[in-house]
């Protein structure tokens, strides 16, 4: 089993981020499941969202405690909360960022650090909600890249939800502009 | 067809498929996404529905009565605040003998505030005549609302169909969204109001014929648990999914039981495996049908009950309840309540450390 956690701030698309994973991972026939942890349910708090996969039923329902992979998707929260925590050694840690040197910390070390700026992809393909970008289908390509699912159920997870294809092109962009 | 949807997701599409003609709500956290899924799929015409947005729970009620007392299939969804506003209500709905079926999505009471799973909601309404289910996942979300449609309709009782608060309702899991085809017939209700044969409901009724409407009521939930049987038996037939009022497991040559409801007593599955490893006898036992309360087989067993409920002054509400049918000793743990996060790892802890009986409180006493 496979077990994601995703930081986010609520409006930006985590909670259906850690959704499109699991309908991927669906899709390529394994069992996914999904769930976020509210805190105040508004736009701009810090949410936290599991997904799990596995080749068989899943009975957990608790929350990620240690996670495989950690995806950071507002990189502000890491000046606020170990976003690491619980991560297994080895673990990948992938976060949205333009600052390189965030990801330098020695701390960080015993992990496969991975980073992609969606915001810039979401920006570029206009994928803005009330201002904010959205960053729930361009993180899903570059989860793709780094093997968590195909590129290929992505995208049809991601047409399963959304009639815009902007959000395909978006996935597909950062799936080419994630770097580990 | 399989498909990924959330637990709220699943309750509304199986009333989309069981053709409920009248939804009447007032959406609350965290059951919103039922009522709005309904609301989309009559505004697409992909439902035929009459959707009433009333102007509270009480009123959400007092509309599905309205409708269902005309022979129509009704239902609503709600959840904490939402349930105990429309609380006079559910006790009509049970004593004029409607079969409305409400989905719960369990969530703590304030104060302190808090929107997160807890059954003490849905629990506090036991003695109301409602049937009660305890869902564990997406799918029998889905199946429970089925059956519970097929079952108030054969004792003329209304049901409810209990699911935790995000742990479940917001959580996506595959799920068969069967199509149920003549599984449910059309509602057959002798007591419908009909213009063509005017009868008079809810007049005053005095001491000498009011016990017998309410001997009515027990007697109707002594058949529902008969009746509950042969739908589970051929909803199993008929799409190969089975259901019993307790779901048990690894229970045979078991020492030691779990005994829980919801997500956690899944879970404790999880934990059972763990414990089983290290050669200890541990089984596990999810109650689903909680009204009519099923006799569980403890002979001899050491019982450990976790209870995502309090009532106060007398302990977690399941264990009173298997204490009414069971002569056991019992080791009551409340844990998980207002969205406490209990992981099989913590169950397996619980379970090693656990005495052979009084009250225990998660993160307080252990």
């Amino acid at each position: 089993m496979i077990e994601i956690r995703f930081h986010s701030r609520g409006g930006q698309g985590g909670v259906t981020a850690s959704k499109l994973l699991a309908q991927a991972a669906f899709l390529e026939g394994k069992y996914g499941t999904a769930f976020p942890l509210y805190g105040a349910e508004r736009r701009g708090a810090p949410v936290t969202s599991f997904t799990r996969i596995s080749d068989r039923e899943i009975k957990i329902s608790s929350q990620v405690y240690n996670p495989d992979i950690v995806v950071v998707l507002d990189d502000s929260i890491m000046d606020l909360v170990d976003v690491t925590v619980g991560l297994k050694d080895g673990g990948l840690l992938l976060v949205n960022t333009h600052h390189d040197e965030k990801l330098k910390d020695p701390k960080f070390k015993k992990f496969r650090v991975a980073r992609v700026n969606v915001t810039d992809i979401a920006l570029a393909e206009g994928l803005v909600l009330s201002g904010n970008p959205i960053l729930n289908t361009p993180i899903l390509g570059a989860l793709a890249k780094l093997g968590v699912v195909k590129l290929d159920s992505a995208v049809k997870a991601i047409e399963d939800m959304f009639s815009d294809d902007r959000n395909v092109k978006a996935a597909k962009a950062a799936y080419k502009k994630v770097v580990v | 067809m399989k498909k990924m949807a959330t637990g709220n997701q699943a309750a509304a599409l199986a009333v989309k498929e069981a053709d409920v003609e009248l939804v009447a709500a007032y959406p609350i956290t965290p059951q919103t996404e039922v009522v709005e899924t309904i609301a989309s799929l009559v505004e697409m015409n992909k439902m035929k529905a009459s959707y009433i947005r009333v102007e509270s729970e009480h009123s959400a009620m007092a509309a599905c009565i309205g409708a269902s007392a005309s022979g129509a299939r009704a239902f609503t969804a709600t959840s904490s605040h939402g349930l105990l506003y429309m609380h006079e209500m559910i006790h009509w709905a049970a004593g004029a003998r409607l079969p409305i079926v409400m989905a719960n999505i369990n969530r703590a009471v304030g104060p302190a505030w808090n929107i997160w799973a807890e059954h003490t909601d849905s629990l506090s309404q036991r003695d109301t005549g409602w049937l009660q289910n305890y869902a564990a996942t997406v799918q029998e979300v889905y199946d429970t609302v089925l059956m519970s449609f097929k079952l108030a309709e054969k004792v003329y009782l209304p049901a409810m169909v209990c699911l935790d608060g995000f742990i479940l309702s917001h959580a996506i899991q595959p799920l068969d969204v069967t199509a149920p085809g003549d599984f449910l017939p059309p509602i057959d209700m002798p007591h419908a109001l009909d213009t063509k044969n005017p009868m008079s409901y809810g007049n005053l009724t005095g001491p000498n014929d009011y016990f017998k409407f309410r001997r009515a009521m027990q007697d109707a939930m002594k058949k529902a648990d008969r009746e509950a049987r042969s739908i589970e038996k051929e909803f199993a037939e008929r799409f190969g999914r089975k259901y019993a009022p307790v779901m048990e497991y690894k229970t045979s040559g078991a020492d030691t039981v779990i005994v829980g409801m919801g997500t956690l007593a899944r879970e404790a599955e999880v934990a059972v495996d763990s414990l089983r490893k290290d050669g200890l006898k541990v089984g596990s036992i999810r109650v689903r049908q909680f009204r009519p309360f099923p006799k569980l087989d403890l002979e001899g067993k050491k019982v450990i009950v976790i209870d995502r409920d309090c009532s106060f002054g007398a302990g977690g509400i399941l264990a009173q309840e298997i204490r009414f049918h069971n002569d056991v000793p019992i080791c009551n743990i409340i844990a998980g309540i207002g969205g406490q996060d209990i992981s099989h790892d913590t169950i397996a802890k619980l379970v090693r450390k656990a005495k052979p009986q009084g009250e225990f409180w998660l993160g307080v006493d252990v």
